[in-house]
């Protein structure tokens, strides 16, 4: 129980992070928000579930990937496929040359339904589907270039080029795809109703409940073996290689986990949206995700998720208030988030936030009792005290390279 | 005139066409080979930077046919100079601004100058508008010659051939030649130690990274003449500009060169023989092949780090 | 409004001139004494953002991001179209004020702007959207809202909304006139299609193929897609050369056909040895491809700025005026320009600002000011339009040299599918 509540929760300062941000997501915005800006935020969920495997997979296993959009996208066509089919029933197709196949696949000749798409029509199987086709690739991807050592800006160009192979297959496949146009019109999940506004909230709160289920998830993968191993290999890769441990196995898991979130974001996302397109698979959507997740901090999981929602109500509220001005914006947010606080929003809690509360109750606490008790101001520091640094090696120990230090 | 004579000719004209993808690969990654040979850094923003070049050229072009009209069919060679001018000295303050600050950490130069480069197409779209422009091209540039009755050699194919074949040696003799050239390997090779000696290595990172600068502009410029002018012409070429990189490998101008010809002719083929989007497809999947079969790049030289 | 909904085509200049008189006691009123004559609570019943003074539509378009090349002009010719509107009294005694959004060139932005423009900002109409992909992104958002969208662009067809109406022209419109015109221009018989690779082009080419091999009784003898954003087109010009097609018909769109006609000039694939006939290149494109790189070569479109009729000598000259001797007009900007007004007099036959009536009252709704001459809404919520085919010239402005009947939009062409 204990270690479950040290190890999971991070702590008493974990906890109240996790608390504070489940406080944010399931109480303030939803009676804060009208319903429309609430659905915008449902949607910047999902992003935050890449944005957290970004973390995992970035953050503590150094492995840059430019291709997470590819498996945010496979998640979301799985759901996608099995929305359109349910959308396209005999009856409400009934116009088209084939009824009952997609509207898309009527338009382009094709007069039965693709192979691949039969198991679409089961939602179990979709399920199954939206985490073991990306899950799949990823393995894939991942043995492929992890146990031939390819890695750093290699391995981040390479994974740009897939998601560049996927949209344009995507795109060229129109009559079994949808095309560039994605697939669009999805009405009903199983009979229910997604776009209806108690649909919405309902949708919003599973995705927050799945995010924070995700992010502890994500905590217990740090505390454990395999967390430290990442942070190790992270940083000096042959010591570990060397301590006898086979380092592309564990990047090949940590990349596989970083596609499960993405895929998991994905349909959600299709189910929040109501359409999926290949504009989500390329290249440009696969680097705003990794800059979410610098923005938040990318050692810092529920930081994810701040600076997901943050850069994304920014670029809301920038291009509504200034609409040819906003790129400047945003550019010069990335542009300044890298250079001067490579932590993110979580790295700016520790090293300013909490040592200011610190020491605000620290005072209080002088001004209340005898000054010489108040307790010396680092040690009361919650969140740096705890599950600090989880590495055996201290990070940046002996590395040429100065590395960011792990928060959470 | 029989089929066969004819297929040659085709055959004939394709092989040109590998020969000028070739070198329009070359010439768009030849920069940025440099800036990551020597500093392991992929600056994203490459892109803006051809499109720096395409502007200039827009910009000289306007100002010829309105003040000297009799200058026309020679301004496009001051257009070069003038887009590696200013290429080179937005370089050299973007390396002071912001890439040395981010030296140790080469995978956020990649944010970093893709912010960069949103903020540098909202400016071409803020100074020439969101629309697309044509510089008006020297007639003598946009025709073809006829070696034969059947075989067409366009004129623009042949500038750009020309003109990689003249930067890349220029490029060569720089780094291998000159003293300059010697201070950039011995970085490239071993940083501290060439410190230790005396080599000013954060000066020679600058001057590297302008110069990677300089000649995108340089290229920017020589696509005005088959490719378009916009806010965003740049982002069309540089993923294929990034993979040509890469899978040459850090370090090695002959690498360079070496991936721009294997992704050239592969793609230059597979188009002849099927579909755009499938050959494209096909191009990409077999760079990352060799990638996975050759992690560091088709030649790579070895670097202490 | 008294309109005449009865009248015919043939009828037009008896109704043009009753109009005119029934206008007359309208213009002597001030404005608020014609909002009085439309109160708010009878003319919106749907709780849209109509005051007594002030109506307010939305403008949907990509300000940025690679489509902001394209959709510039269309922000341009509405924003022109609702200052003239303006000027001129404003739709039922009310100003028109504009709530302009950016796309972004991103399908999602355009579906989240689109309802917070329905569902927050509560405007009465939108104008926006460029390619098919924000239509279809937009489309279920103005279904399920109950908003009003106007479609500048020319478009695949396969589609029919209440909730939107379709200016630009659908495929078979723009497609059809051209072939028949070329096929007995130049006696052709073999056809090469070309198109970037998307649904526009892979559609159209589809009809296209369709007329070609069944009416035309002609050959196609190549078919190519490239992805959008394709710089080099060395290997397909030299398919087009190997092939000898009599026609190249030719989509491409965005920053690849500028690469596509240079290297076409450059080739020695000219006017004088290729007839090319396409459907993807208007004045704006002509800016970034340079005259010189397209002279001579076919384009078949509903509107052309050369258009020598006096609506559009007016228009051209407005849009100079307000946008700079040198801004070209183009056939998207043109149907742009149409969207405004054919809004504001769906909303004066009805009477009432709101979605539902207008809708009902568009069918019908002619417009004869429109600068590429006379249009209807039809049944189907698309307009009744000409075809033109113009010859590009060096100056970066087509010469038209011919132009069709009036045509019938047909959305699901029957034998094209």
């Amino acid at each position: 129980m204990k270690t479950i509540y040290r190890n999971v929760l991070g702590g008493k300062a974990g906890t109240l992070d996790v608390l504070v941000l489940a406080a944010i997501l399931f109480a303030v915005f939803p009676f804060a928000l009208d319903p429309f800006r609430l659905s915008l935020l449902g949607k910047y969920l999902c992003y935050a579930f890449v944005a957290v495997g970004l973390v995992l997979c970035w953050g503590y296993g150094g492995i840059l990937s430019l291709g997470q959009g590819v498996f945010f996208g496979l998640g979301g066509y799985c759901m996608a496929m099995y929305l359109k089919l349910e959308a396209s029933d005999p009856v409400s197709t009934k116009i088209q040359s084939t009824p009952g196949i997609p509207d898309f696949m009527d338009w382009n000749q094709i007069t039965s339904l693709p192979w691949f798409w039969e198991p679409f029509k089961s939602l179990p199987l979709t399920v199954i589907a939206v985490l073991l086709v990306p899950a799949l690739l990823a393995f894939i991807i991942g043995v492929a270039m992890f146990k031939r050592r390819v890695k750093d800006v290699y391995f981040s160009i390479v994974t740009q080029a897939i998601a560049l192979i996927l949209s344009v297959l995507i795109i060229g496949q129109q009559g079994m795809t949808g095309g560039v146009n994605g697939i669009t019109d999805l009405k009903t999940l199983h009979g229910w109703d997604i776009r209806s506004d108690s649909a919405k909230y309902i949708l919003y709160y599973a995705s927050g409940v799945l995010l924070i289920a995700g992010i502890l998830f994500g905590r217990f993968l740090i505390a454990s073996k395999v967390g430290k191993l990442l942070l190790a290999m992270r940083d000096k890769e042959e010591r570990v290689r060397f301590s006898g441990y086979d380092v592309a196995n564990f990047k090949v898991f940590v990349f596989v986990v970083a596609a499960l979130f993405a895929a998991v974001g994905g349909a959600l996302f299709t189910l929040q949206v109501g359409f999926m397109s290949p504009s989500f698979v390329g290249i440009v959507p696969s680097i705003e995700m990794v800059i979410f997740a610098a923005v938040g901090g990318r050692m810092s999981l529920i930081g994810a998720v701040y600076g997901t929602l943050l850069v994304n109500f920014g670029k809301t509220y920038f291009s509504e208030t200034f609409p040819s001005l906003w790129l400047y914006f945003m550019g010069g947010l990335f542009i300044l988030v890298v250079m001067l606080f490579p932590n993110g929003i979580a790295g700016l809690m520790d090293s300013h936030v909490r040592p200011w509360l610190a020491r605000r109750r620290g005072a209080r606490l002088r001004n209340a009792e005898t000054p010489a008790d108040a307790p010396p101001v680092d040690s009361s520091l919650p969140g740096t005290a705890t599950v600090r640094s989880p590495s055996p090696l201290a990070p940046g120990e002996g590395a040429s390279t100065p590395r960011v230090q792990p928060a959470h | 005139m029989s089929w066969f004579s004819e297929f040659g000719a085709i055959l004939a004209m394709q092989g040109f066409n590998g020969l000028s993808v070739f070198c329009v690969l070359l010439l768009m990654a030849l920069g940025l080979a440099i800036i990551f040979g020597q500093m392991g850094v992929i600056n994203m923003a490459h892109g803006e930077f051809l499109t720096i070049g395409a502007y200039t050229t827009y910009l000289f072009s306007s100002l010829t046919t309105s003040y000297a009209p009799a200058f026309a069919p020679y301004y496009f060679f001051f257009a070069i100079a003038g887009a590696f001018l200013i290429a080179f000295c937005v370089g050299y303050l973007v390396e002071w601004g912001l890439i040395r600050h981010l030296y140790r950490r080469p995978l956020d130069t990649l944010l970093a100058t893709w912010g960069l480069s949103l903020v540098m197409q909202q400016a071409f779209r803020s100074t020439f508008g969101a629309k697309e422009v044509s510089a008006t091209l020297p007639d003598w540039l946009m025709g073809s010659v006829k070696p034969s009755e059947s075989i067409d050699i366009p004129i623009n194919g042949l500038f750009v051939m020309g003109l990689t074949v003249i930067l890349t040696g220029m490029l060569a003799l720089l780094l291998y030649r000159s003293q300059w050239g010697l201070r950039v390997r011995a970085t490239t090779q071993n940083r501290i130690m060439s410190g230790a000696v005396g080599i000013n290595t954060r000066r020679v990172d600058r001057i590297t990274f302008a110069l990677g600068c300089g000649i995108a502009g340089i290229a920017g410029a020589a696509f005005t003449t088959i490719g378009s002018t916009g806010p965003t012409s740049g982002s069309l070429y540089i993923v294929d500009t990034f993979l040509t990189v890469v899978l040459g490998g850090a370090a090695s101008l002959a690498g360079t060169i070496a991936s721009a010809f294997t992704i050239a002719q592969t793609q230059a083929t597979a188009e002849f023989f099927m579909h755009g989007s499938m050959a494209k497809v096909l191009t990409l999947s077999a760079v990352v092949l060799i990638l996975m079969m050759r992690p560091q790049g088709l030649f790579s030289i070895k670097v202490r780090r | 409004m008294p309109i005449d909904e009865s009248s015919r085509i043939k009828n037009s200049r008896r109704r043009e001139v009753l109009r005119v008189i029934a206008a007359l006691p309208l213009l002597a009123l001030p404005l608020s004494a014609l909002a009085q004559q439309f109160p708010t609570t009878k003319v919106n019943t749907t709780k849209l953002a109509v005051t007594d003074g002030e109506v307010t539509v939305g403008q949907l378009h990509s300000a940025t991001g690679t489509m902001a090349i394209s959709e510039t002009g269309s922000i341009q010719a509405e924003r022109l179209a609702i200052d003239q509107i303006n000027a001129t009294g404003g739709v039922l005694g009310r100003k028109i004020k504009i709530i302009q959004e950016d796309g972004a060139s991103d399908w999602p932005t355009f579906a989240e702007k689109a309802k917070k423009l329905l569902v927050n900002d509560r405007v009465a109409a939108v104008f926006g959207c460029w390619t098919s992909a924000s239509r279809k992104a937009v489309l279920p958002v103005f279904e399920k809202e109950n908003g009003m969208l106007y479609y500048p662009t020319f478009y695949e067809g396969l589609e029919q909304s209440k909730n939107v109406i379709y200016t630009g022209q659908e495929a078979t419109q723009q497609i059809i006139a051209g072939l028949d015109w070329i096929a007995k221009q130049k006696n052709a018989k073999t056809f090469f299609l070309i198109g970037s690779d998307y649904i526009w082009p892979r559609t159209s080419n589809k009809i296209a193929r369709k007329h070609i091999e069944n009416v035309l009784k002609g050959k196609v003898v190549g078919e190519e897609y490239y992805p959008l954003g394709t710089t080099q087109f060395g290997s397909l010009i030299n398919k087009i050369k190997l092939q000898k097609p009599d026609v190249v018909y030719a989509i491409v769109v965005g920053g690849s056909n500028v690469a596509f006609y240079k290297q076409l000039k450059a080739a020695g694939v000219t006017s004088d040895k290729q007839t090319l006939l396409t459907i993807s290149v208007t004045e704006d494109e002509m800016l970034g491809i340079g005259g010189e790189n397209v002279e001579g070569f076919y384009a078949a479109m509903k509107y052309f700025q050369a258009l020598d009729n006096p609506n559009n000598k007016k228009f051209v000259e407005a849009f100079k005026a307000k946008y700079g001797e040198k801004s070209v007009i183009g056939d998207v900007t043109q149907a742009a320009y149409l969207g405004p007004w054919l809004w504001k007099a769906a909303v004066e036959k009805a009477g009432s600002f709101d979605i539902d009536k207008i809708a009902a009252a568009s069918p019908g709704i002619e417009l004869k000011i429109a600068p590429e001459g006379y249009v209807k809404i039809h049944d189907n919520h698309h307009l009744w339009s000409k075809t033109r085919i113009g010859v590009a010239q060096k100056d970066g402005q087509f010469k038209v040299v011919y132009e069709s009947g009036l045509i019938e939009p047909n959305p699901f062409p029957k034998g094209y599918q």
